[in-house]
């Protein structure tokens, strides 16, 4: 074996003089909440890097629902579920038939579609908010889950038909051509051929719906109030009504409502990576 | 097929339903589901609230209102400053990500953590962590000097610093992963060639990594600049716009006039963003949609 030369161990330095910082800089906030959760609400408060008695008690009162700001924690999460999922199955489905219908069918007028969507996609969403309130008041939907999955939807749908319109564009024309010669209708194209071909791009998508209705927070505490409708991130913006908030269960419960979306992510990351930054900006 | 036995009997002037393919049918078909949203969740809210923006009484009340231009003046901070320190950071770290090594290879899977867990509890993390009392900061501040720290978020701009730190620790993994992407797709021959004729750190990323990096740079800056106009929760749930309603932004600013019932003023905030945001979004449009 050589011995590192002294120029090696500069450059190694310098990369841990870069990598140490950032590794910090990610992490502090994650563990803090990490620490609270599994501290007693002694520790937690005393500014100790490892709390002396760590324990799991606060796991325990919140899945015991053993609190006045938890009474109603496994609805809310099924709350947070029921609709993430909705989010995710209904982007999918007009986003895979819009996208058929531009990229494959040229359906005239396609590319106006695709434009309106491109324009909705970069208006910040914090902007709609307020008319969306008032429309969904207008409708009768507010504090109904319809409301929050309409408007979810809504937001999710522009990026996922841009992303597979252009997925779908990569696909051969020869392929369609070829199942239209052996007599295959346009239902059979879009089910037999077009769908497993696209089946990367729909997982990512798919994905990416799901996480942005579980991250979201500003539609639905506007549009959702009611404790037992409420998804958990609402629940979590209302400990801080109080002066005295319970910040260890705050962030016991904001802990396990932060794991099923970091899991998912790391699951599907290969295709998060690939579809989704190929689609988020093209030089 | 039968469109081939049909040919020769085409009757001129068909109506127009029979002048459209089968595919073409299903082709309207199959995007009316996204139209019926867009109507109904963009066109009509629009439109709604340009209907309550209407009344220029409302322009003026917004130009009196001492928070609405702070609101604006925190925005501009938030974007020109931010989004620069964040992009800046960003490029730095693609290249030092794009360093063959294993352990970097491990950091990178961690850095992404921040884009991967929802913002709302790492940010309410952050709020504590900057309690003046019993935060972790000011804890360590005293232990290591025995001085109380600084009341952090109750200082406006303090507060509008830590409000865009959080925004820079959430998304900064986005950016650089993307990057990474543009710093991998430059070729490796250029950078080889330059070796051999000795050229510096600097030179190799002044004549190499920038010129083939640049477009890509300053799409993704104004494409941060967009949605950072849109960041609510970065501002929300650290200060709550506070102190005394000194940190708002404009994406916080609609909501904080809709709680106090002013709506038509809630939706002419907005209505005064749009000659800043629809440039931005005309621009970068052109560019991605060729």
């Amino acid at each position: 074996m050589k011995l590192p030369s002294l120029r090696d161990v500069a450059t190694e330095a310098r990369l841990l003089l870069i990598g140490i910082p950032v590794f910090l800089w990610t992490m502090i906030p994650i563990y803090h909440m990490f620490l609270f959760a599994i501290s007693p609400k002694e520790d937690a408060f005393s500014g100790k890097l490892w709390p002396d008695h760590p324990t799991l008690h606060n796991f325990e009162i919140v899945f015991k629902q053993q609190h006045y700001f938890l009474r109603d924690f496994y609805i809310q999460f099924w709350n947070s579920t029921v609709i993430a999922v909705s989010v995710g199955v209904l982007t999918l489905f007009i986003a895979t038939a819009a996208a058929f219908a531009i990229s494959r069918l040229k359906v005239p007028g396609g590319r106006a579609v695709l434009n309106l969507a491109l324009f909705t996609y970069f208006i910040p969403a914090a902007f709609l908010a307020v008319p969306m309130y008032r429309t969904m008041g207008n409708y009768g939907l507010l504090n109904n889950h319809w409301s929050l999955i309409l408007a979810m939807v809504t937001i999710a749908s522009p990026y996922a038909i841009w992303v597979l319109k252009q997925a779908s564009d990569k696909l051969p024309v020869e392929l369609d051509e070829a199942a239209v010669m052996d007599g295959a209708t346009t239902l059979q194209i879009f089910r037999l051929v077009y769908l497993p071909l696209m089946m990367p791009s729909l997982v990512a998508i798919g994905t990416y719906a799901v996480l942005l209705a579980w991250n979201e927070y500003l539609y639905a505490f506007l549009l959702l109030s009611n404790d037992r409708e409420i998804t958990l991130p609402v629940a979590l913006g209302n400990f801080l009504a109080a002066d005295d908030s319970p910040w260890e269960l705050l962030m016991t419960t904001g802990f396990i409502y932060a794991l099923p979306p970091a899991a998912v992510y790391y699951a599907f990351r290969r295709y998060m990576v690939g579809g989704l930054t190929a689609g988020a900006v093209k030089s | 097929m039968a469109i081939t036995l049909s040919g020769d009997q085409a009757m001129p002037g068909p109506p127009l339903s029979s002048r459209l393919t089968p595919a073409q049918v299903w082709g309207i078909v199959l995007l009316a589901p996204y139209l019926l949203v867009f109507l109904a969740f963009v066109v009509y809210p629009v439109c709604y609230g340009l209907w309550l923006a209407r009344d220029p009484a409302n322009y003026v009340a917004l130009y009196n209102d001492p928070i609405f231009a702070r609101a604006a003046i925190n925005t501009l901070i938030f974007l020109v400053v931010g989004i620069n320190i964040k992009m800046m950071i960003a490029l730095f770290l693609s290249g030092f990500f794009a360093v063959q090594r294993t352990w970097i290879k491990w950091l990178s899977v961690i850095f992404i953590l921040p884009w991967a867990v929802p913002s709302i509890p790492t940010i309410l993390s952050v709020r504590f962590m900057l309690n003046p009392e019993w935060g972790m900061i000011n804890h360590a501040i005293f232990s290591l000097t025995g001085d109380d720290g600084p009341n952090w978020l109750n200082d406006p701009t303090v507060a509008l610093c830590m409000a865009i730190a959080v925004h820079i620790w959430k998304s900064l993994p986005f950016w650089t992963l993307i990057l990474i992407t543009g710093r991998l797709a430059i070729s490796h021959d250029l950078f080889e060639a330059a070796e051999v004729d000795g050229a510096s750190w600097w030179q190799k990323f002044r004549y190499i990594t920038w010129p083939s990096m640049q477009t890509l740079y300053v799409t993704c800056t104004l494409l941060s600049m967009i949605w950072t106009l849109g960041d609510f929760n970065s501002v929300y749930l650290l200060t709550g716009g506070g102190p005394a309603d000194l940190t708002h932004v404009l994406a916080t600013l609609g909501i904080r006039y809709l709680r106090l019932d002013q709506l038509s003023l809630a939706m002419a905030s907005i209505v005064c963003a749009m000659p800043f945001v629809l440039p931005l979004v005309y621009f970068m449009m052109k560019r991605l949609s060729r």
